[in-house]
């Protein structure tokens, strides 16, 4: 019997734990990250020759379950074309009989890894309006992303966002209208490296729809009714909730409820209080109100507020004083008030000297 | 978006066909399959049981041969395995704490052991477990539960190893066995590359591709198979596979 030498024993283990890709137009690079149930590989298609990322079930599947819910979150991912959602190719079955799906190779920083690198303020409102503006789309096409947290936004080097892991995306009926369909769609998630566990309550897994009282989703971003497993209740709002603790990890480093009860008392964290100018804690505070009807409607109603703020003008979360509305404005049109400024200035100078 | 079908007809076999566990088995009261069972057993763990003794309890070469020996003696008359409960603990642990517990009074077996007591004598190669030994690094840490782990996880492969290579020779494939061993347990700093194997082994880049990959899929099920064998429930199989391979089977 041959010895093996700790190195050689990982290169082993390391083989017997890659996929099989036979047969299939992918070759095998490395592994780029793992979860519960898959894990996700850099494979290079041989056919286009371009890297992409391959994401593959890794958990007992004798049921089936699994690989439909995978083929599943493939074809919710694929509805959704926009340029910060990360697209789909391809989706297949091993010879082994596991599903996998490949999609484009993001190379960039996850949002946490961004927000730590201390990135001017207005640029990270910037990334935050492009992540509501996806999930806004995702809104606009039905689907709830409803596992939204820095570790699923990646940043690239040029700016570009993209949202990630729709896992556990769900469908519901379009927007406005009365959920008359079933839920189709119930699927998984897993906590990559270095993320925040998603909980998947056992009870969410028997079936299509999700059981009431199933908790899906991670905690310190997770809305009070997704919190609850209160699922009748869990609708895009839910998602608004989660842009909210997003936009509050972006303004204080870290989320609003850490070490909150899941379940109950879920308070309003003072973590905001002072630190951030008052129409961004009003947006972030509107936005992780516990009541899900006194959120944003919408996640296109938060990036409009983003945006007024970023272009000087006034939120709709937040009803300023006469003295901050005049603060605001001269902030805004500071050139123009210097100008005016430096004109009576001369005007009074001129005044002064013709006196004497 | 429709599901590309990459899978040949009657594919699927990512499951390793059903081996009788050798734990389950080592209860039976039928003796020859009570025998067959310990040999695999003894087949797996002897070399971490050796070496624990050795670097753990700091015994002498042959005073580890003698207790290695008097261990399974024992654990094959006495029926220690009898009483494992999966429920509690992995197999692997028990066997530890059980050899634990043997140490723990090895006096008395040592000296029953001078006496020339009843040792049933395995045919166990020492000289090369002790050959291993000198060519592993010096543990880091004081030896204890992670070393058996590490052993026993060696063990496990190289038996894998060994029934992968049985296979290529009654199958011919000697070429794809050689390119996986040159390919993974090259001790050497320059593992080959796709181009240096095609050329060693003087066929075309796409061959070393297929042939490295056959070698995954065939390594892996041999190992599957050994795992099988040393688990005595399905919980327990899959959380091993979860536990050395970061996946379940």
């Amino acid at each position: 019997m041959k010895w093996i030498s700790d190195d050689a024993l990982l290169r082993l283990r390391d083989a017997a734990e890659e996929p099989d890709l036979e047969g299939t137009p992918y070759r095998l690079i490395r592994k780029v990250g793992a979860g519960g149930m898959s894990v996700v590989y850099l494979a290079q298609d041989a056919r286009l020759n371009r890297n992409v990322a391959l994401k593959i079930m890794n958990v007992s599947d004798e049921s089936g379950n699994l690989a439909s819910r995978m083929t599943r979150e493939a074809q919710i991912v694929a509805r959704l074309e926009h340029p910060a959602i990360v697209p789909i190719h391809d989706v297949g079955r091993l010879e082994d009989g596991r599903v996998f799906y490949t999609m484009k190779y993001v190379q960039g920083r996850r949002l946490d890894h961004y927000v730590a690198s201390r990135p001017a303020l207005t640029e990270m409102l910037r990334v935050f309006q492009r992540v509501c503006e996806a999930v806004s789309f995702a809104h606009s096409c039905s689907v709830i992303h409803r596992d939204i947290k820095p570790e699923n936004i990646m940043v690239g080097a040029f700016g570009e966002v993209l949202v990630m892991d729709w896992g556990i995306a769900k469908i519901l009926g379009k927007p406005g209208e009365p959920r008359t369909e079933p839920l189709r769609y119930e699927a998984y998630s897993e906590p990559g490296p270095d993320q925040t566990a998603t909980l998947i309550d056992p009870r969410a897994n028997s079936g299509n729809e999700t059981a009431d009282g199933a908790i899906i989703g991670t905690p310190a971003y997770m809305s009070p009714e997704q919190a609850a497993g209160d699922n009748q209740r869990v609708d895009f709002r839910t998602d608004v909730y989660a842009l909210g603790a997003i936009l509050h990890f972006i303004l204080t480093g870290s989320p609003p409820f850490e070490a909150a009860d899941l379940r109950t008392g879920q308070s309003q964290t003072p973590a905001l209080r002072g630190k951030v100018q008052p129409a961004l804690e009003a947006t972030c505070l509107k936005a992780l109100n516990h009541d899900s009807e006194k959120r944003y409607a919408s996640a296109q109603a938060m990036a409009a507020d983003i945006s007024a703020f970023l272009d000087g003008l006034s939120v709709s979360a937040y009803k300023e004083s006469a003295l901050e509305k005049a603060a605001r404005l001269l902030a805004r049109n500071r050139p123009l008030v210097i100008l005016i400024l430096a004109y009576l200035l001369m005007r009074l100078l001129v005044l002064v000297f013709f006196r004497r | 978006m429709g599901e590309m079908h990459y899978s040949k007809p009657g594919a699927g076999d990512r499951f390793p066909p059903t081996r009788l566990s050798a734990i389950v088995s080592a209860r039976a009261e039928d003796p020859d399959e009570r025998q067959r069972a310990f040999e695999t057993i003894i087949s797996a763990y002897w070399k971490p049981v050796y070496k624990y003794i050795r670097l753990k309890w700091y015994r002498t070469g042959e005073d580890a041969q003698d207790l290695t020996q008097s261990f399974f003696a024992q654990a094959i008359e006495k029926r220690f395995f009898d009483s494992y409960d999966p429920s509690k603990s992995r197999f692997r642990t028990f066997v530890r704490i059980c050899l634990d517990g043997f140490l723990a009074n090895e006096d008395k077996a040592a000296k029953r052991i001078k006496r020339g007591g009843n040792v049933q004598t395995l045919s166990l190669d020492f000289e090369a477990a002790e050959g291993e030994l000198r060519a592993t690094r010096e543990p880091a840490a004081p030896v204890g539960e992670d070393f058996f782990d590490r052993e026993w996880t060696r063990s496990l492969f190289s038996l894998a190893l060994d029934s992968f290579r049985k296979k290529c020779e009654q199958s011919g494939k000697q070429i794809q066995f050689n390119m996986f061993e040159r390919y993974y347990l090259s001790e050497d700093d320059s593992k080959p590359g796709y181009q240096r194997l095609s050329s060693e082994f003087e066929v075309p880049t796409t061959s070393v591709t297929n042939y490295l990959a056959f070698g995954r899929r065939e390594f892996r099920k041999a190992l599957l198979e050994h795992l099988q064998e040393l688990t005595s429930t399905d919980e327990e199989f899959r959380r091993e596979a979860r536990s050395l391979l970061g996946q379940e089977p």
